[in-house]
């Protein structure tokens, strides 16, 4: 923290006191931090996912465990595919701020793709898992895993459906500053489940099936 | 409540605002550094080359800066005075994470290990 | 087709739930019959269902939490009456079955929706004066989240009807909630209903946080906040931080029951210490999200009615910051006896004990705060006074129970229970009555009668002595917590002073009614003409009783801490108000549908989810994201408020101001 912060703390004169004195912020900073905070609560939420993974990781009740199921190179695509819907968002994001609508629906709709295609894989995965009799009720272990990593694909599903609306409205109602907020908000979101799938490919994928 | 914006002060988080870098170049080093790092975590995950308590700690660690590289790259998390609310709002919510993960883990730990061990407790429930 | 509904579900043979349910629904009916047929809905529809008005959202949340209070206390005196007979061989008036769901839905329906709506209510209403803006930062989100509290609310109280409430106590440990031990819809209606409000409070601890953050009047900087801002902050921090994991642990819990997961169960690998662990990491800063905006409250009660600064500025606000920090390291004083051995208990006892010094200092500046000043024994004061004493007293039971040695003795006996309901009684429940009595005023135009609040503070305090502290002793001597039936008799004459205690209480509440209804009927002779009844210190007092839509006809500003005793010193030294501003027309939000129709789906959603009436569930689910989309798709939701209109209501502000300072008296 800067000096300035710790100035009134240390019972300096506070006349022209440091910070947050210009008045309430517009609209364009005020939306993005409530969306950022909602964020965060989302990552408390996978981390409440997570804590639960990490305790029942070992309670397979005889079933199997991580090193009989995942599939590394699945989970490199999957990863990869994430990771370049995420730079496509970003390329989309600043199309849309220099106001072309051809490159901005093109991205969105390339991020999109990306994003289908991490489900696709993960769906795949799911149900091969149950067709084996590894579904979430067989154990603690597996049902820990199917929440988390299904969490995080709700997530994504529900990004899906958001970069189709965008779509729509950007295309509808132009860019406008409400528009450009919206979609400073997909972004922020969109990262935020790149980031949280590193936690996940790497604790979950990569720790599970270290030998 | 939609007041003027006085001086730009404060920069909404996720908001490209570097001087430094062309915006792209922002994404493109980001890529970049991000697939490396998930093929060092792959590499990290199979070879037989580290020694193996290290392997997790090496994961670990390798997450952890790519979660930083998205911050910064992606997310335009920058140390300026203009983003000091974004940061420290980012802050708390790790502190919360660490909190419940460290916690939980810690917690369960212990709590598991005090458990009755399996073999009395399965005669104990024949004999129920 | 209606899943598990049938008439089987209806209380029929049960005489308790069928009056209460008949009385009820005659009183809703009722209600809602004589509103219909006197033409008030276009107002109600109008004016409060559809506002996005911080201050109407906030006097909604009081009126749910006042109509919980009674449901709420409804169930508390009848577990007194039962506990002051079923001693031996009587085995009272409730069966177990019966008993058990009264002790749930007493604690579920006080925290969530009476202590958690109360304080929600009072910040919602007071946060955007105090911080001298308009409205909070999202306020159609406001009213989703006032919704969706109601939308709950509805939900726990139609389990009395239809079906039947959990029996697992107000946390539903499992393995006594899963679906092997309790397959009725009991912990169904627990889990969706929590849900539900749950995401409105998290919605609303991201509003306010935002709110805090980044819309303040200009000059406002973080140190010249009013205390109850900070703690208003941090609170909602505590929110964020905390309700995630309450929704991650319920969903667990759902998936168990409803998919046949292996989470919390006793087969299958499952760990129901799991669920204790987590849901304590939600349930201990719970308990300070409501503490700390009633330690905001006496804040600002304290140095209004002793005519002096708060003392200790500074120190309260890194009390508070370090209370709030400690309230996530503390969880495990919860489960000391489950089993995690010696070292873990010694770190989080030290740590829970660590919790008493900041809170220490808090009191200590509260009572310096009065030393040197001129106290006026307001009704509102008497509700301090008696919350230094009961929380003082009851923050040391709890340093006691942090004590892991000595909570192996008493955990989960009579001595715990009187411990939390001394320290919510005494934080919370006088806070927010000190709240609603010293901010009445603002939001109605006139004060309540100082002499019945005076009373119901006596009942209260009274009765909250007699009702717990045989408790303590009890406890003390071994009587164990939810019990429908004891066999010691020493302990019934215990049962009994704690039954009359619960009569005073009543007394209270009833009297609370009788103030609400005499203060309306002669509010002619307390009408607060000026705006400022009490001769305030913060912002809320330099606006008009009540404040007009958008608050302040000009942004204040702010130039010290206290802004509003400021300008007061400022006009009373100079003779004169400050400069007429240059008034400008106003955007203020539109009012909105969405709140109440996304009630409206999620009740049927919740309630289709709870009988397994699949198709109904799906049916609400697309019906709620239609709306949304629906309501994404609009452009326009701001109206002009022109300024001459501004300007004619702030002069008739100005003029009644200028001539209380000119008759040489404060605005009192």
């Amino acid at each position: 923290m800067s000096g300035a912060t710790l100035g009134p703390l240390l019972g300096e004169d506070s006349e022209n006191s440091g910070l947050g004195h210009r008045g309430p912020e517009s609209k364009s900073i005020v939306v993005p931090y409530g969306f950022w905070l909602f964020i965060l609560s989302d990552i408390v939420l996978f981390s409440a996912l997570f804590a639960s993974y990490a305790a029942l990781v070992h309670a397979t009740d005889g079933g199997p465990a991580g090193k009989d199921l995942f599939d590394r190179t699945k989970v490199a695509v999957e990863t990869t595919s994430l990771l370049l819907s995420s730079f496509t968002c970003g390329l989309a994001f600043i199309a849309g701020k220099r106001s072309n609508m051809l490159w901005t629906q093109a991205w969105l709709v390339v991020t999109g793709l990306f994003g289908a295609i991490f489900l696709a894989i993960e769906l795949n995965e799911f149900a091969g898992m149950i067709a084996m009799g590894a579904g979430p009720q067989r154990s603690a272990f597996l049902s820990a895993f199917f929440t988390l990593v299904g969490c995080h694909g709700a997530h994504i599903t529900a990004g899906l459906l958001w970069i189709g609306t965008m779509m729509a409205q950007i295309w509808v109602k132009g860019f406008s500053p409400r528009m450009m907020r919206r979609f400073l908000c997909f972004t922020l979101f969109w990262h935020a489940l790149d980031i949280v799938w590193v936690a996940i490919f790497t604790v979950v994928y990569l720790m599970g099936t270290t030998p | 409540m939609t007041e003027r914006d006085k001086s730009a002060n404060d920069v909404a988080p996720g908001q490209p605002h570097d001087k430094l870098l062309n915006e792209v170049a922002s994404y493109v080093i980001g890529l970049f550094l991000a697939l490396v790092f998930t093929a060092t975590s792959f590499w990290v995950a199979s070879t037989p080359v580290l020694w193996g308590p290290g392997i997790g700690v090496g994961l670990a660690v390798l997450a952890i800066a790519q979660m930083g590289i998205h911050l910064v790259f992606f997310l335009h998390l920058t140390s300026g005075p203009d983003n000091t609310n974004n940061v420290l709002a980012l802050a708390f919510g790790v502190l919360v994470v660490f909190l419940i993960m460290a916690g939980t883990l810690w917690i369960m730990a212990n709590l598991n290990g005090n458990m009755m061990p399996p073999d009395p407790l399965t005669n104990m429930q024949m004999q129920g | 087709m209606f899943g598990e509904l049938s008439w089987d579900a209806l209380p029929l043979h049960q005489p308790i739930p069928l009056l209460t349910s008949v009385v009820v629904l005659l009183l809703v009916f009722g209600v809602v019959g004589y509103v219909w047929f006197k033409g008030h809905v276009p107002y109600l529809w109008n004016e409060w269902i559809t506002s996005t008005d911080h201050k109407r959202i906030g006097v909604m949340y009081v009126i749910v939490a006042l109509l919980m209070l009674v449901r709420g206390f409804s169930d508390a005196i009848m577990m007194r009456a039962q506990q002051a007979i079923a001693v031996g061989q009587s085995q009272g008036y409730l069966p177990p079955e019966h008993y058990d769901q009264i002790f749930s839905a007493h604690g579920t329906i006080m925290i969530f929706f009476m202590a958690m709506a109360f304080i929600i209510g009072l910040m919602n209403f007071v946060l955007p004066l105090q911080l001298g803006v308009r409205d909070v930062a999202f306020p159609v989100m406001n009213s989703v989240s006032f919704w969706l509290t109601a939308s709950g609310v509805l939900l726990v109280n139609v389990s009395l009807f239809v079906g039947e409430f959990a029996r697992t106590g107000w946390l539903g440990f499992p393995p006594l909630s899963e679906k092997a031990f309790s397959p009725g819809v009991g912990v169904d209606y627990y889990l969706v209903a929590l849900q539900i409000s749950g995401i409105g409070t998290l919605l609303t601890g991201i509003n306010f946080v935002t709110t805090i953050l980044k819309i303040r009047a200009p000059g406002m900087s973080y140190f010249r906040m009013p205390v109850f801002c900070w703690t208003a902050l941090v609170s909602n921090l505590l929110i964020i931080a905390a309700f995630p994991v309450l929704t991650a642990t319920f969903a667990m819990l759902m998936l168990d029951r409803y998919l046949g997961f292996h989470f919390f169960t006793n087969d299958g690998g499952g760990n129901s210490m799991l669920y204790m662990n987590l849901i304590w990491i939600w349930g201990h800063p719970e308990v300070y999200i409501l503490a700390l905006p009633a330690f905001g409250i006496f804040s600002e009660v304290f140095a209004t009615f002793s005519g002096k600064p708060l003392f200790g500025y500074r120190s309260m606000i890194l009390a508070t910051l370090a209370i709030g920090i400690l309230s996530f390291t503390v969880w495990l004083h919860h489960f000391f006896t489950m089993g995690a051995g010696a070292n873990v208990n010694a770190v989080f006892g030290i740590a829970s004990m660590l919790i008493a010094i900041p809170t220490g200092v808090k009191v200590f500046n509260w009572l310096f705060t009065m030393y040197g000043g001129r106290v006026r024994f307001s009704a509102a004061m008497h509700w301090g006074l008696g919350f230094i004493f009961t929380f003082v007293i009851g923050g040391m039971t709890g340093v006691l129970l942090a004590n892991p040695p000595v909570d192996f003795v008493v955990h989960n006996s009579l001595f715990l229970v009187a411990h939390f309901h001394n320290v919510i009684i005494g934080a919370v429940v006088f806070g927010v009555m000190a709240g609603y009595t010293y901010w009445f005023p603002k939001a109605f135009g006139f004060t309540l009668d100082e002499r019945l609040g005076k009373a119901v503070f006596w009942c209260w305090f009274i009765g909250f002595w007699l009702a717990f502290a045989p408790l303590y002793i009890i406890g003390l001597l071994g009587a164990t917590r939810r019990m429908q039936h004891y066999d010691n008799p020493a302990w019934q004459p215990y049962m009994i002073v704690a039954l009359i205690g619960a009569f005073f209480i009543l007394a209270g509440i009833v009297l609370t009614a009788v103030q609400l209804y005499v203060s309306i009927r002669t509010r002619d002779r307390r009408r607060d003409v000026t705006g400022d009844p009490w001769d305030g210190r913060t912002l809320e007092w330099a606006t008009t009783s009540p404040p007009p839509h958008f608050n302040f006809a000009v942004l204040p500003d702010v130039h010290a801490t206290e802004a509003y005793w400021g300008m007061k010193q400022r006009a009373l030294q100079q003779g004169r108000l400050e400069e007429e501003p240059d008034y400008e027309a106003i955007e203020m939000p539109r009012n909105s549908p969405v709140g109440v129709i996304c009630a409206f789906f999620t009740s049927f959603t919740g309630f289709a989810v709870i009988w397994h009436i699949w198709w109904l569930a799906i049916l609400g689910l697309i019906g709620a994201f239609a709306t949304f989309v629906w309501y994404a798709w609009q452009d326009e939701d701001e109206h002009e408020i022109p300024a001459e209109e501004v300007a004619r209501l702030d002069r008739q502000h100005r003029q009644i101001r200028a001539e209380t300072l000119q008759a040489g008296s404060q605005p009192a």
